[in-house]
């Protein structure tokens, strides 16, 4: 519900600020161009997003995610209870947060959607607690090496583009756990309601 | 040669060969899961057109420069750095959105000045918010979101905060 209303305001602000500062036309034609780019964006992830499905069904198949759900289960166990006892969803929340780790946002995304599927059977469109601290771990970024913000600082001329790691660690640890810490407080505030 | 270009050939020719000695089917797990790839790819999309929709009109019509404007001294007060309040506000809803305006902070102030760090770190300590819950739900089916959004924009919010403190930290501002 709260896409609505994030929907809805940012819709009518757009149409105010358009009639006010008369820039209506560019409003309109952002609009479409906006849809347009959502089908050019879903496409050229089209090709990534089946790639890395495929690559996933092969890790399942021989094994190999297995051992990296075991790696992980430890922590995933306290994080996501219930979805943790399903092999194949550990398996891929297993896959994403190593794609996420190494920096392959990319990767993240099919394999993370591949849990959220999973998670979200047999619950009529309403997201569990897990799987909202799922999709909360997604929206935070935990990637150890951020290649693409370093090629950019030395785009721009800087000498040493990975001084900043340990401030992005630091800032990285400290947004994810407030996070989920956000997610607990508010699922345990709204049941008691 | 770029180190992280070796990380995809890599992945993929380690799993191929590993699966191969184990005697599975690769090339027929690939695209049953390939195939799979696609059934997810429709759902996504609605969700992407209306996202995209309102965050483009959004940006034409002045509306984003107008709450960075607004945000600026609230910002002040949790340490964060006025000049980076349109990265802020392009940061949750678009990657691409949020690269130009790093990278043009980074230009204007340089890379290794306060803001141009700050802006490097916020980067890489935050994610696409919206595009993220809009992928995910929208690919499972989900329309009851219930907390995920606060929860999310918390956790932007304190990474934002965090950047400047972690910048201040260690390399003083």
């Amino acid at each position: 519900m709260e896409m609505a209303w994030v929907w809805t305001g940012m819709v009518t602000l757009s149409l105010i600020f358009g009639l006010l500062s008369g820039n209506l036309d560019a409003v309109a034609s952002a609009a479409l161009e906006g849809a347009r780019s959502a089908v050019e964006l879903s496409l050229s992830m089209a090709g990534v997003l089946c790639l890395w499905s495929g690559v996933m069904e092969i890790m399942n198949a021989c094994g190999l995610s297995e051992g990296l759900a075991g790696l992980f289960r430890p922590i995933l166990r306290r994080l996501l209870p219930n979805a943790s006892k399903d092999p194949e969803t550990l398996a891929a929340v297993s896959a994403n947060v190593s794609a996420n780790l190494l920096g392959l946002g990319n990767a993240a995304t099919p394999l993370g959607i591949r849990a959220a599927r999973r998670m979200a059977k047999g619950c009529s469109g309403v997201a569990s607690d897990e799987l909202c601290r799922l999709v909360v771990l997604n929206t935070a970024s935990i990637q150890l090496i951020p290649a693409t913000i370093a090629s950019v600082r030395a785009a721009a001329g800087c000498k040493a583009p990975f001084d900043i790691l340990p401030a992005v660690w630091m800032a990285s640890a400290l947004s994810v756990t407030v996070g989920l810490l956000a997610a607990w407080l508010l699922s345990r505030g709204r049941r008691r309601l | 040669m770029n180190l992280s270009s070796l990380v995809i050939p890599v992945l993929l020719s380690a799993v191929a060969v590993y699966g191969l000695g184990k005697r599975v089917d690769v090339y027929a797990a690939l695209t049953h899961g390939a195939e799979e790839g696609l059934t997810v790819l429709l759902r996504i999309v609605p969700a992407l057109v209306g996202l995209l929709t309102a965050v483009s009109m959004f940006r034409a019509s002045g509306a984003m420069e107008w709450l960075s404007g607004l945000f600026a001294p609230a910002l002040d007060l949790l340490g964060i750095p006025p000049e980076t309040a349109p990265l802020l506000l392009v940061r949750p809803v678009s990657g691409n959105g949020a690269l130009a305006v790093a990278s043009d902070l980074m230009a204007s102030h340089g890379p290794d000045s306060y803001i141009g760090r700050v802006a490097a770190v916020m980067l890489g300590s935050t994610e696409t918010t919206f595009y993220t819950i809009a992928v995910y739900f929208g690919s499972a089916g989900i329309t009851k979101t219930r907390h995920t959004v606060p929860a999310a924009l918390a956790a932007d919010l304190t990474g934002f905060a965090a950047a400047a403190l972690a910048v201040r930290l260690f390399f003083g501002s």
